[in-house]
This record gives structure tokens, sequence and C-alpha cells, in this order.
């Protein structure tokens, strides 16, 4: 199964079989509930991960697009009478043509400033949301209409869990194979030396906006999905709060592994629900396991424990 | 391997064993000697004022009560969550509560956000849930299984509209934050002021977490005719406006402010300012200068008592909030002699005369909250200290 691992029709494989079987270990809905954000959490962050290990630009403000995702398919069908499932393609639209626009010039940008620059893009996102109540619902937020395909309406934990994990699968393949392309690789060029990547003739600034309006894409996609989940949006999902929570998720699991997004969102969605028997140390804790794994897999949990599967081989 | 890649390995087994071990814990409940009540709160996180005090309430009286003998034969069993004020996660904790914990009944929801993110879970599974969440939209439009306690913006607007109106004002201005508190009540204002022939000439609002209104004062302090101004806000805006609106010399025009900043810091916060500053509050903030007659007297001295002895901190109307929803609950399963859910449903429904913090709660099939304009008292700041208006004036 390690093995497995190593070649991407192989990380398919295992991921599909783990949505597949997980389900019989249920006791009851709600670990479909708690399984369907994973998955969804980890689309996201494979995303985002796309932008920050791959392309190695650092974003902020990315629950921005994710609000945006989940706004756009709470909005369409109450006030525009557009069907869910085009509302979901307009939000991706929207994302997309935002981040076109706002990473042309902030591309630029590097380190701190490129940061900051994202960060403000996510702020402004969530005050807009806060703000425009007569759409949104304000500070409160709005509950959304269910996702309904030919006379069938998708809700309950179980059913969601199946199209989060269809979702996330397919998500992590298309991440899987962008590795292998020339743009995957312009990217990994990028993330090692702009200056490299410019001078083999690389186009630095369209596959960092590529790489940008990726990333848009996967966190909208994610926040249509969770809001269409949950029946309800608030402006806490484009806050600033969810975007270091998504960078958390990869920075965690590890960058550049599209597994280790996977596994940092298991960990830090998990976490919560496992820490409560803690009760009022629950943060203590959840603040301390990730120090202490930040200090001891500095590369993040799946390249530090593939890098120990292999020395040990070794 | 060394001694320090030794507790390397260790650690990051931990780290991974952990999430997965303690998932798969699952706890069959008891159901024969207890009843299981859950909760979730907003005990940490921006809104811990709010479930902090409502976590420590709970807690207390659920202790009481099961050293009284429990009800209907059953000790209490209590189950709290933190959502950290996350509407995502209270959902998740809700789903948890109803599937994992079968709990028979909810009292919680600090915020009308994740208040209004749990209903669908509990109307779905058919478990009464009493929230303690602020806004109306919690209980309009009525659901089956859902109720509240605390009184909603829309009678704190009726309440200064009414003493407006005992006092000849027909025209004012509107102060406003656009936090969520203060959104929702400025909308049930605008809703509810041409039934009071109350007509609103001037319109300002300020970001939660600006220092100085000055502009916006400015701006209503220009226009003619304004008899006095109401201010729909919550936490240090509402301060600042009292100090501004006093700076600027406007304080001839009487300044209302809302229940949200019914508490002492506040004055505290707005200092000379507040003096002449009126609001409506809950009956539980002027406890001790109730007359001996109210009705609601006993309970709020008593719980004022309680609460301060074990929490060794000042009272507070939100943990009230809890203190009426968890009695609410707990005489409904008393005198349904049941825990059966759809059974304590009914007799919550039914609930009458009941004497909480918040007021007097007579519920209806067509109003579950229960409480009518008698819940406000209409406060006045004088001489650094919240005084009682007497009625018409």
């Amino acid at each position: 199964m390690l093995a497995a691992l190593r070649h991407r029709y192989g990380i398919l494989l295992v991921l599909a079989i783990v949505i597949a079987v997980l389900p019989l270990a249920f006791p009851s809905s709600y670990y479909f509930r708690v399984a369907s954000l994973v998955w969804v959490s980890a689309f996201a962050a494979i995303g985002l991960n796309i932008l920050m290990g791959k392309a190695g630009q650092v974003s902020l403000g990315h629950a921005g697009f994710f609000g945006i995702g989940a706004y756009a398919v709470a909005i369409g069908p109450t006030h525009l009478g557009v069907p869910s499932l085009v509302a979901l393609l307009l939000g991706c639209l929207l994302s997309a043509l935002l981040a076109f626009l706002v990473g042309r010039p902030i591309l630029r940008l590097k380190g701190h400033y490129l940061a900051i620059a994202t960060l403000g893009f996510g702020v402004l996102v969530a005050l807009v949301i806060t703000t425009e109540s007569r759409w949104t619902g304000g500070p409160d937020g709005m509950s959304v209409m269910k996702l309904t395909l030919f006379g069938w309406r998708a809700s309950g934990s179980d059913t969601w869990y199946w199209i989060t994990g269809g979702l996330l699968l397919a998500g992590t393949w298309i991440a899987l194979n962008l590795d292998e392309t020339p743009t995957g690789r312009a990217f990994r060029a990028l993330h090692d030396s702009e200056i490299a990547a410019r001078v083999t003739g690389i186009n630095v600034n369209r596959f960092k906006l590529q790489a940008f309006v990726i990333a848009a894409v996967y966190a909208s996609l994610a926040g249509s999905a969770l809001a269409l989940m949950n029946g309800f949006v608030n402006p806490d999902q484009a806050g600033f709060l969810h975007s270091i929570e998504l960078v958390t998720m990869v920075v965690l699991g590890g960058l550049g592994s599209v597994l280790g997004s996977i596994v940092g969102a298991a960990v830090l969605i998990m976490l919560p629900q496992v820490l409560t028997v803690f009760q009022e140390y629950e943060n203590l804790l959840l603040g301390a396991i990730i120090i202490v794994s930040m200090i001891f897999m500095r590369e993040g949990i799946v390249p530090m424990l593939s890098k120990f599967m292999m020395g040990r081989r070794a | 391997m060394t001694c320090h890649s030794h507790f390397k390995s260790l650690a990051i087994a931990a780290a991974i064993a952990l999430p997965l071990s303690g998932l798969s814990i699952y706890s069959p409940a008891l159901a024969q000697q207890t009843v299981k009540i859950g909760s979730v709160l907003s005990v940490t996180g921006p809104a811990s004022f709010l479930g902090e005090p409502e976590d420590k309430t709970l807690r207390m009286y659920v202790d009481k009560i099961n050293a009284a003998g429990g009800v209907a034969g059953k000790k209490i069993e209590l189950v709290i969550y933190d959502d950290g004020g996350d509407a995502n996660k209270a959902r998740t904790f809700a789903t948890r509560l109803i599937e994992d914990d079968k709990v028979v009944a909810m009292v919680g929801g600090s915020t009308t956000g994740t208040t209004m993110a749990m209903v669908p879970v509990f109307e779905e599974a058919q478990v009464p849930f009493i929230s303690l969440a602020g806004a109306i939209e919690v209980v309009d439009p009525v659901r089956k299984f859902i109720f509240k306690t605390p009184h909603t913006d829309k009678m704190a607007c009726e309440k200064i509209f009414e003493n407006l109106k005992q006092r000849n004002f027909t025209k004012i201005a509107m102060i406003s934050g656009t936090d969520g508190f203060g959104a929702s009540m400025r909308a049930q204002c605008v809703k509810v002021a041409p039934t009071y022939g109350v007509q609103i000439i001037a319109e300002e609002t300020y970001g939660p977490r600006d220092s100085d209104m000055t502009a916006q004062l400015t701006k209503i302090k220009g226009v003619a005719g304004v008899q006095a101004v109401v201010n729909p806000g919550f936490g240090q805006g509402p301060a600042i406006v009292t100090r501004n609106y006093a700076q600027l010399g406007m304080s001839a025009t009487p300044l209302y402010q809302s229940h949200g900043v019914a508490s002492k810091s506040f004055i505290e916060l707005a200092g000379p300012a507040a003096e002449g500053v009126r609001l409506p509050a809950a009956a539980l903030l002027v406890g001790d200068k109730l007359p001996d007659g109210d009705p609601q007297k006993k309970v709020v001295v008593d719980y004022k008592q309680t609460f301060e002895a074990t929490a060794k901190q000042p009272v507070s109307t939100f943990g009230g909030h809890a203190y009426d929803g968890l009695y609410i609950m707990v005489e409904a399963m008393k005198r349904a002699n049941s825990t059966d859910a759809k059974k304590v449903r009914d007799e919550i429904e039914k609930t009458k005369g009941f004497v909480g913090t918040g007021g007097i709660v007579t519920m209806s099939p067509t109003d579950h909250l229960g409480l009518d304009l008698s819940a406000f008292r209409m406060l006045e700041v004088k001489g650094g200290d919240w005084t009682l208006l007497p009625p018409g004036t």
C-alpha cells in the first residue's frame, strides 16, 4: 500500500478505497458529516497547495474565494432564480475572473507583500458579504436551497459523503495530473527559483496567475459544496480565520504534497471533535499538537512520513 | 536510533494515532437512569461573553436539579460542546448530539448564526431545541421543535418606541452598528417604526471596530427636527457613540441605547457622558431595585446570588437566558412526566406563566418565545448607575 502511494494512480486508488470502505466503520451519520467536512476542506486545501506548494506563492485570503463559491449557491437560487448547479458554475467563473483581475497586479509582489495583499483581498470579500445584508443576510448569514438534480434532492449526511468524496477524487486526480504537465513543471521551476525559471523562458507572471486562478476555482467549488451540504452560509466562511485554517492544512500536511493536503484537512477537522473529551484544555491541546508537529515535521506530515518510511527501507 | 529520533517518531505516532483513535470512541447512552440534555455554546471565541456565563449557569443548575432528585425520576446528564462561535462547527456538534450522544432535548446556541445553523438538524430529528440567541428569525416563522428564551431585538425597538410615544417624539435619527446585532435590530426598528407613528428622518451606520463616530453624529446633528436618537448596537461601539454624543453637545436630544449594552461596563466605558441615556433591559440587571411586589423579583435575585456566589463574576443577562431555557425544559419534562422528545416538545409549547429571569413566559403554538413587552424595563443612567424609570415617563 505504501509503495502504491508513490505512483499517482496508486494514490488515487488508495483514496478511492478509503472513501469506499470508511462508511462500513461508521456507527452513525455524525461520522458521515465529519468525513464530508474533511473531503470538502481537503478539496480546497489541494487547490491552495497548487498555489503554495507547487508554485511557491502564498495566499492568506483564500477563504475569500471559498466565500464567493458559498454565497453564489446561496444568492443565485434565492434572489436570482438561477438553479443551484448553474449558480455553482457562475461562482467558479466569478472566482476565476476575480482571481485573474486581482492576481495580475498583486502576484508581482513577493513574500510578505504578497501575503498582505492577498490578506487584504480576503478581508474585502468578507466585508462585502457582511455589509450587503440585502443580498447576503448580513453577519448572521442566510439559508441555502437544497441542490436538486432532475427532481432528485441531495440531502442527508451520507448522500453528501459520496458527493464530496467524488469531488475530492476528481480534484486529486486533476492535481496529480497537473504535476506531469508542462504547466506543473513550470510551477515547480517557479517555486525553486523565479529568476532561473525566467531565464529558461518561462513566463513567470503568467504561470503565477494560472496557479492563482486554479486555486481560486478549487476554493470556490469547495465553498459551494459546503454551502449546499450545510443548507446555510455565513460570512465566517469567507473570513480571515478560515483562510488561516486552509493555509494550516496545507502546511501541516505537507507543502506540495496532494496527499498531504488531505491528511492536513483530516487532522484539522477531526482534532476539535476528538479533543472535546478534554473540555477546557481543548484549545490548548490543539495548539500544542500543531506546534509539536511543526517542530518535528517541518516539511509536513506526509513528506516527513514518506521520508521516514524510505529511510527505514534503506 | 538516537534518543532524539526516538522522541521524534513517538511524536509523529502520537500525532497520527490520536485523531484516529479518538473518533472511534463510542459510548452507548445510559438511557435508563439518566436523561441526556445537550448544549452547543460559544464558550470560547468572539462570542464567549455569551457562551461562558451560559455554560456556567447550565452546569451549576443541572447539579442543583440532580441534587434535588433529578427530573421525572432520572438524573440529568449534560453534554456541552464549545463551537467557538463558528456556525459550521456548531452544525457538526448538533449532528453529534443527535446521532452520537442521542440527546432528548437541547438548550443552547449562543448566537443567531450558530442557532440558525443547528435548527435544521433538530427539526429533522424532531428533538426540542430551546435557543439562547437574540434575533427573531429563530422563532419567526414558528418551527415545531424550536423555541427561544431571550427577548428579541424587535421587542427592544418596540419598548424604545413606546417610550418615545409617551414623550410625544415622532421624528428620530438612528445610528446603528453593522455587526450582527446592530444590523438585525436596525432592520426590526425600521419595520416597527410606523406602528408607533415614528419617523426615522436620518440614518447612519458604523463598523463594529470603529473608534470614532463624530462624523456620523455631526451629520445627524445637522438634520433639523430630530427629537431623539436611537443607537442599536453592541459592545464598545455604543459607548463611543455616547461619548461623542456628549462631546458634540448633543445631550439636549435624548439618546436611546439598546439592551445590547445593558451591562455595567457600558457605564464605565461611556463615563459621565452616559448620564440621561435610556435603554430597555431585562429585570435581571436591576434585580435589587425592583419593588418587592414585582413577580420577577424573587427569581431574579436568587439567580443573581447563586451565579455570583458560584461563578465569582458579575451576573449577565446571557446566563439568565440559559437559566430560563433549562427550567422551561425541565418543567416541561416534569409536567409530561416523561423524557420522550415529542411529549416534552408539546409541554414546552404549553408553558404558561413561567417566571424566568427574562420575563414571564407564556408560550402557544404560534408563539415559541412567549414574552411580551413587560419583559423589558426602561432604564435611565443616573449618577453612574441604572435607575428604573417609572411607567409613563
